[in-house]
């Protein structure tokens, strides 16, 4: 039964930007030499920052847990270096904000916590004893959203998952640190696949890849044929952004739609997890390892060597992008993560954190400012993946009229970019979305914070 | 508190709108070695709002060629040229009065310009031509903002104001080069040429009824003699006309004025409803004009002539996706149906019956304002289902205005009413979102 899927899946809309992933797609994955010192910063995950576990002082070993849950939806931080702590206080973030963050010091000794697999082999562990070794290694997705791994594997009772994707589409362009590891450690990804449906009791595992990246659809699907792994079925999908957005996947290859108004994908069965994510899953439970460094793909225009790097988590950017030679100066833009939907750093020194596919320089930059008006085209309303109108949302929004903008699905907007990459008036709709759900949350945070105090009055 | 928000905000999302600006500002100042700040996508495609408007440009050459073909460098080149200009300029001055910055680098005002020109009959007097440019521009949109903030299109307010204000040289319609007055009585003007002498002279003389019907009849018959049986049969249908206005004595004066109309701005439109009126439609008698309307050798307005440029044009588009298809294919297919209905054969599965629809799309404007203006993104609704409703309410009232209105066109007052009710077609036509399905309680 294990084969790839003869039909190719897709979905409506989307866009087509260049692939540009030929600088680094054959390129080997190489160790990145440990930072001198690191800065771990106590958030790298959706939800509550990790609360420290060290002070000022203190000597850490690799992997030794720095951070514990500081909440529900939260993930364990662990120390990439052996050393000295150095400070644990506010350092620059790749978000652009002061997050509270683990200085180390490496003292170049690389003395590690013995890592402890769980102990049977995981296909008789128990489903608990692997979801606490792989909440205790700190595993976040890490496709980009980093949502805690654990929490998507705990999904309640009345919400059965019967299917697992395992994300491998990479539809960003530039990025090929997922690509790299699917051809140089497949194995381990399947393996990862296997132990992510044994704790979901999934019926379905599906290995989702874009047709752009045919070397790793051949590896996968050789690997899964007549093998232990034949209970994974390959899905090659067509190449278009934003193919690996979890809630387009989902429609893609099983039909079901995540519900409106803040559904998740385990409320249609469904529970989507990046390859490094299932890489990491497979590490932490057969070995032990907890997430401490991760492919980066470093490219991008005016890159003399472009790379995928094995990168502890917390060196600071600057360092990979003085190794692969990018011309700081030259560049207009340094991008953590992809080009749809990365960051453009302000700050060379914030450190690669669990989500940091990839850094990119951009000798071209977008225009800064609006060239030309809407004219009410319709192209964002037909590339949008989630069928919203963005045109319209991105109006209400400069009006100030949130209420509307919210009335015409504001707040499902997933961020993708696809509109404002496709708009000919050059819009900066991602920002406008931004802007306005920022605001309309602030409004319902002030509300409720209104609202208590009346409460208790009444009562 | 709301500057105290919104500098929360500009913290909390990196690079505000001030940001952006700043990031110009310091480009300037000091490139290279700043880096720029955005909001991703950091990638953007190649497709611009000057693209798309010079592929509009492009797709309208077909009908420029042919409008020059039929009507001459001097009745139509001319009046394009003079509109593209007053266009642009008005822009440059409007955006100088009101210190925005210029605009006319998107190019929308030459399709305004262009598309102003093409719905002014041939030969307008060129100064004419000019002011509905300018009304076109200035009222139509820079008053309410520029391109994408007017509500009704630029083109077809500039053609209304000049209907409204100057009716009479708006609605008289010079022939074709080749001879054409009406589609119909197509060569008899220029074989004889008495025909039009007559008509003038009729005009300016404003001679009685049976005079004017008497020297049509004669025309019609000295053509019908010497001419190829298409022309002669359109043209003794038009003496037909003529003659039955003329019988009907009671309305005299009233008639006289309809029937120097009749000739004097006989387009096919023209003809057919008031052919239709007087009961003597014969759906046979108008399927040589076919030809001549799909080719463009019949008289109307500078663009809409010929239906076949217009059609590539189109199709161009369509291709390309600068148009949505639902809208023409709409607004077509309502009046090819509904004309269906109301074939006057009283049957509707013959070739017959299939004549008066076909001859009411290739006919008058429909084709260059279903491809051309009624898809101006701007002032039609942005759902699909949306534009598909668009289309097929600009039909019906097409429709409406052609068979039962006092005007025998109806494409631009269709479109401007549609235009009207554009934003609340968009209201009531959004389209169910991912996941909306299945949401429940």
């Amino acid at each position: 039964m294990g084969c790839p899927l003869s039909k190719k899946f897709t979905f409506r809309g989307g866009v087509h930007p260049p692939h540009c992933k030929s600088q680094t797609e054959h390129s080997r994955i190489e160790e990145f030499p440990a930072p001198d010192v690191a800065v771990i910063p106590l958030s790298q995950h959706l939800g509550a920052p990790a609360t420290a576990l060290v002070e000022k002082g203190d000597r850490v070993l690799l992997g030794q847990a720095i951070g514990e849950l500081g909440g529900n939806v939260s993930a364990a931080v662990h120390a990439s270096v052996a050393g000295t702590v150095l400070s644990v206080r506010p350092f620059a973030h790749p978000s652009g904000r002061l997050v509270k963050a683990v200085q180390i010091e490496n003292d170049g000794t690389d003395e590690a916590v013995p890592f402890e697999p769980v102990e049977d082999t995981w296909r008789e562990a128990a489903r608990g004893e692997l979801v606490n070794k792989i909440t205790e290694c700190g595993i976040v997705g890490m496709g980009g959203a980093g949502f805690p791994t654990h929490v998507k594997l705990l999904p309640p009772s009345r919400k059965p998952i019967d299917t697992v994707i395992i994300n491998g589409t990479e539809c960003e362009p530039y990025l090929t640190d997922d690509h790299r590891i699917m051809v140089e450690r497949v194995e381990d990804i399947l393996t990862g696949a296997q132990i992510i449906k044994k704790i979901l009791g999934a019926r379905d595992v599906f290995f989702a890849i874009e047709d752009n990246k045919q070397e790793a659809i051949n590896i996968v699907s050789n690997k899964t044929v007549g093998s232990r792994y034949n209970d994974i079925k390959v899905a090659t999908l067509k190449s278009k952004y934003p193919q690996g957005g979890e809630k387009v996947l989902i429609m893609a290859l099983t039909g079901r739609q995540v519900p409106a108004g803040g559904g998740l994908p385990m409320d249609v069965g469904c529970v989507v997890q990046n390859v490094s994510t299932a890489l990491a899953v497979f590490e932490a439970v057969t070995q032990g390892i907890p997430l401490y460094k991760r492919v980066v793909t470093v490219t991008g225009a005016g890159v003399r060597s472009p790379k995928n790097l094995m990168v502890r988590i917390g060196t600071p950017a600057r360092a990979l992008l003085n190794a692969c030679g990018v011309d700081v100066g030259g560049a207009k833009k340094i991008i953590m993560g992809g080009p749809m939907m990365g960051l453009a750093l302000s700050d060379l020194d914030v450190p690669i954190i669990k989500t940091t596919s990839a850094l990119l320089s951009l000798t071209e930059s977008t225009e800064a400012v609006r060239k030309y008006p809407c004219v009410n085209c319709g192209i964002c309303l037909k590339v949008c993946p989630l069928r919203l109108i963005p045109s319209r949302m991105a109006k209400f929004v400069e009006k100030g009229n949130f209420d509307d903008a919210v009335k015409w699905n504001l707040m499902e907007c997933t961020e993708c970019g696809t509109c404002a990459y496709a708009c000919p008036a050059k819009i900066n709709l991602v920002q406008f979305f931004r802007m306005g759900k920022n605001k309309v949350l602030a409004g319902r945070a002030a509300e409720k914070k209104k609202a208590v105090p009346i409460k208790q009055g009444a009562t | 508190m709301s500057t105290e928000e919104s500098s929360a905000q500009t913290g909390g999302a990196p690079a505000g709108g001030a940001d952006a600006a700043n990031a110009t500002k310091a480009v300037r100042a000091f490139d290279p070695p700043f880096l720029h700040l955005s909001t991703p996508p950091h990638i953007r495609s190649n497709l611009t709002v000057s693209k798309i408007m010079l592929a509009v440009i492009a797709a309208m050459v077909p009908a420029l060629a042919a409008s020059v073909v039929f009507f001459g460098v001097e009745a139509a080149l001319l009046p394009i040229l003079v509109c593209i200009v007053a266009a642009v300029a008005t822009e440059c001055v409007a955006n100088l009065i009101l210190r925005k910055g210029q605009t006319t680098g998107d190019f929308s005002a030459v399709v305004t310009g262009m598309l102003v020109a093409f719905n002014l009959p041939p030969a307008l007097p060129l100064w004419m031509a000019a002011l509905g440019s300018v009304f076109a521009i200035a009222v139509a949109k820079m008053v309410f903002g520029g391109l994408g903030c007017n509500f009704i299109n630029p083109a077809l307010a500039g053609r209304a104001f000049l209907v409204a204000s100057y009716p009479a040289p708006m609605t008289s319609y010079p022939p074709t080069l080749y001879g054409s007055v009406n589609g119909l009585a197509v060569k008899a003007a220029t074989a004889t040429d008495t025909l039009s002498n007559a008509v003038s002279s009729a005009t300016s003389a404003h001679i009685s009824t049976p005079a004017v019907a008497d020297s049509v009849t004669g025309a019609a018959a000295a053509a019908a003699d010497s001419l190829a049986d298409t022309a002669a049969l359109a043209a003794s249908k038009l003496a037909a006309a003529a003659s039955s206005v003329a019988d009907t004595v009671s309305a005299a004066a009233a008639s006289a004025a309809s029937a120097i109309d009749a000739v004097s701005s006989a387009t096919p439109l023209y003809v057919i409803k008031h052919v239709f009126a007087m009961n003597a439609y014969r759906p046979n008698d108008f399927s040589p004009a076919l030809k001549d309307l799909f080719f463009g050798n019949v008289g109307g307005c500078i663009g809409e002539t010929s239906a076949l440029a217009l059609l590539i044009g189109g199709i161009f588009l369509m291709l390309i996706r600068a148009i949505d298809f639902r809208v023409p294919f709409a607004y077509i297919f309502t009046v090819f149906t509904l004309f269906w209905l109301a074939n006057g054969t009283g049957a509707f599965f013959t070739v017959e019956s299939l004549i008066t629809p076909t001859f009411h799309i290739l006919a008058g404007g429909l084709f260059l304002g279903a491809f051309f203006m009624a898809t101006d993104p701007v002032t039609s609704p942005i759902t699909p289902l949306g534009r598909l409703l668009f289309g097929i309410g600009c039909g019906a009232l097409t429709f409406t205005i052609r068979k039962y209105g006092g005007y025998p066109e109806g494409v631009s007052f269709s479109i401007l009413l549609m235009n009207l009710v554009a934003p609340l077609i968009d209201r009531c036509t959004r389209p169910k979102i991912y996941g909306e399905v299945k949401k429940h309680g």
